[in-house]
């Protein structure tokens, strides 16, 4: 009983701030500041919405959103499953030391390289282009990680022995034994990247510069510094740019979950 | 050689990328750091000037002490709360993919998302959390507009998005220990509690070392909770300025990418400093 009564109090924490967006997103601004302030759902939800639409741009960003967010894990399934694809089956010279730099790689701090990789971007003329959100994404020495220990299990050795021998290259090798064994993996993968595209914040703050071609979340930053207070349009913007992101998490999170538990424990 | 080509090819997007976008950015850091650039003008070299002023500026050792401090207040509570959850879900039967996805859901949502509904709970004036307060009887508290308050509210979010997160893990870890050693230890009259601190804990070394390797290097590059809580200056007593959010000040708010560049080594000193604590830690977690 007790345990139940721990676990149930942790639950509304976890999830009241939620519920808190949403009374807050369909109520007018001057329920919500009054005292004491309005505590259930109101009937302000289109109103909010609309004024969301009056202030920014949102579809627009919310396309930009998806573009980066899909344009990245399509990257990242395809050639970081490849990568990590060779690096659990095959053998070739220096593969011990070029997978231990992978790792490496892992130890630099992503945000502290926001101002270097600015400039480069401005080298490329990527700067306010989706294509800086998107490829700098295939970078993930985590993924090819992951996905290594997963084919390691997954993909048997006379499985791929047997299609050598059937005459397949390298190439249709992973295509026609690997990538339909490790199907679940790119699941957990996909969902991981976008999830994490989605939701970063500094690096298209700083690197998208024209106010008018952001991300969501870049967009919802500039919303809270403009209209701090005008929490009905606020949370109205904060719950349209949270609920396509938890619609994927809810679709995967059952496996999500237990995937991401099983590679923390094992690394 | 030519033998093994597909197998580099597959490979070789990955370390051309990282050359690119991941290693030169970071070899070209350090070369900032000796000039002063305003971004668009001529780079001048001003060798270790900007580095003898980074040590005196006492902007920069507030921001680090802030970080610091905001990782410490939230790091604690997160890793201990994830390890109580973890532990009471594991002895629980029902309910557990919903217990789970309930506990996960916030640190998967947008931090941005996240601040912003905080902002509007810890609000001094018209605050969820101080209409509580009023109403129990007490005087509105300055969550966002004290020194101490600040610091609160941003590892309340913190502890608050990480937390699950953190029991989750932890749950697998347990899951990994045989029933019988728990089931041993409660027969031999050992609390629930002693059971905890005296064999969980110790078991699950490996597993408490990785969430706490990961909250560091999360911690010290503390930004967003920041930046939409209390805004680019910090906040009042800039007691909401961390390094990350100072760095960002400097180079993309003042356009002095130089300066920015050498709070960056800065940055990256301590980073590394913590991370050779932490190897430092899990070699002496790995000796019998």
């Amino acid at each position: 009983m007790k345990r139940h009564v721990v676990l149930v109090l942790g639950v509304l924490v976890s999830l009241f701030p939620f519920y808190w967006m949403v009374v807050m997103a369909t109520n007018a601004t001057e329920n919500i500041l009054k005292f004491p302030p309005a505590l259930t759902p109101g009937g302000e939800l289109l109103v909010n919405v609309g004024k969301v639409f009056e202030e920014i741009d949102f579809f627009g960003s919310m396309l930009n959103t998806v573009l980066a967010a899909v344009g990245a894990t399509v990257l990242v399934l395809a050639f970081d499953s490849l990568a990590a694809f060779t690096f659990a089956k095959f053998r070739f010279p220096g593969r011990n030391a070029l997978f231990v730099l992978l790792l490496g790689t892992m130890m630099i701090p992503p945000q502290l390289s926001a101002i270097p990789q600015f400039v480069v971007m401005a080298q490329f003329g990527w700067v306010g282009s989706l294509k800086a959100l998107i490829v700098p994404a295939v970078i993930n020495a985590f993924g090819i990680f992951w996905m290594r220990q997963y084919i390691s299990g997954a993909v048997h050795d006379e499985l791929l022995e047997a299609s050598r021998l059937d005459g397949c290259g390298f190439f249709r090798q992973f295509w026609h034994v690997g990538l339909p064994v490790v199907r679940p993996a790119l699941a957990f993968l996909g969902i991981f990247t976008f999830i994490s595209v989605w939701n970063d914040y500094l690096w298209p703050l700083v690197v998208l510069v024209d106010p008018d071609q952001v991300t969501l979340q870049v967009a919802l930053g500039q919303l809270n510094r403009t209209h701090d207070t005008d929490y009905g349009m606020l949370m109205a913007g904060t719950v349209l740019a949270v609920i396509p992101l938890l619609i994927v998490f809810l679709i995967g999170a059952r496996n999500f979950i237990a995937d991401l538990a099983k590679g923390a424990v094992r690394g | 050689m030519r033998k093994y080509l597909p197998q580099y090819l597959a490979i070789a997007p990955f370390f051309l990328l990282f050359g690119v976008f991941g290693l030169f950015p970071m070899v070209f850091l350090g070369y900032l750091a000796f000039h002063t650039w305003d971004g668009i003008g001529e780079m001048r070299f001003v060798g270790l000037d900007q580095f003898k002023f980074l040590v005196t500026d006492d902007i920069f050792w507030l921001s680090l002490v802030n970080t610091l401090e905001i990782w410490v207040m939230s790091t604690v509570p997160t890793l201990f709360l994830g390890l109580v959850i973890a532990y009471v879900l594991h002895s629980s039967v029902r309910f557990t993919t919903f217990y789970r996805i309930a506990y996960f859901v916030p640190s998967v949502t947008s931090l941005v998302a996240v601040a912003i509904v905080f902002g509007s709970i810890f609000s001094s004036h018209f605050g969820l959390l101080n209409a509580v307060v009023e109403w129990l009887g007490g005087g509105a508290l300055p969550w966002l507009t004290s020194e101490w308050g600040i610091k609160v509210s941003i590892s309340v979010l913190i502890v608050w998005q990480w937390t699950g997160y953190n029991a989750i893990i932890y749950l697998a870890g347990l899951q990994a220990i045989p029933s019988e050693v728990l089931d041993a230890a409660t027969v031999d009259g050992a609390s629930r509690w002693q059971a905890l601190w005296r064999i969980v804990v110790p078991m699950m070394k490996p597993v408490i070392l990785f969430t706490a390797i990961a909250s560091t290097i999360g911690g010290l590059q503390t930004f967003t909770e920041a930046q939409i809580l209390v805004g680019e200056e910090g906040g009042p007593g800039q007691s909401g300025l961390t390094m990350v959010l100072y760095l960002y000040q400097q180079a993309f708010k003042h356009n002095d990418f130089g300066y920015g560049a050498t709070i960056g080594v800065g940055l990256f000193l301590v980073v590394l400093l913590f991370s050779l604590i932490n190897w430092r830690l899990v070699q002496r977690g790995e000796r019998p």
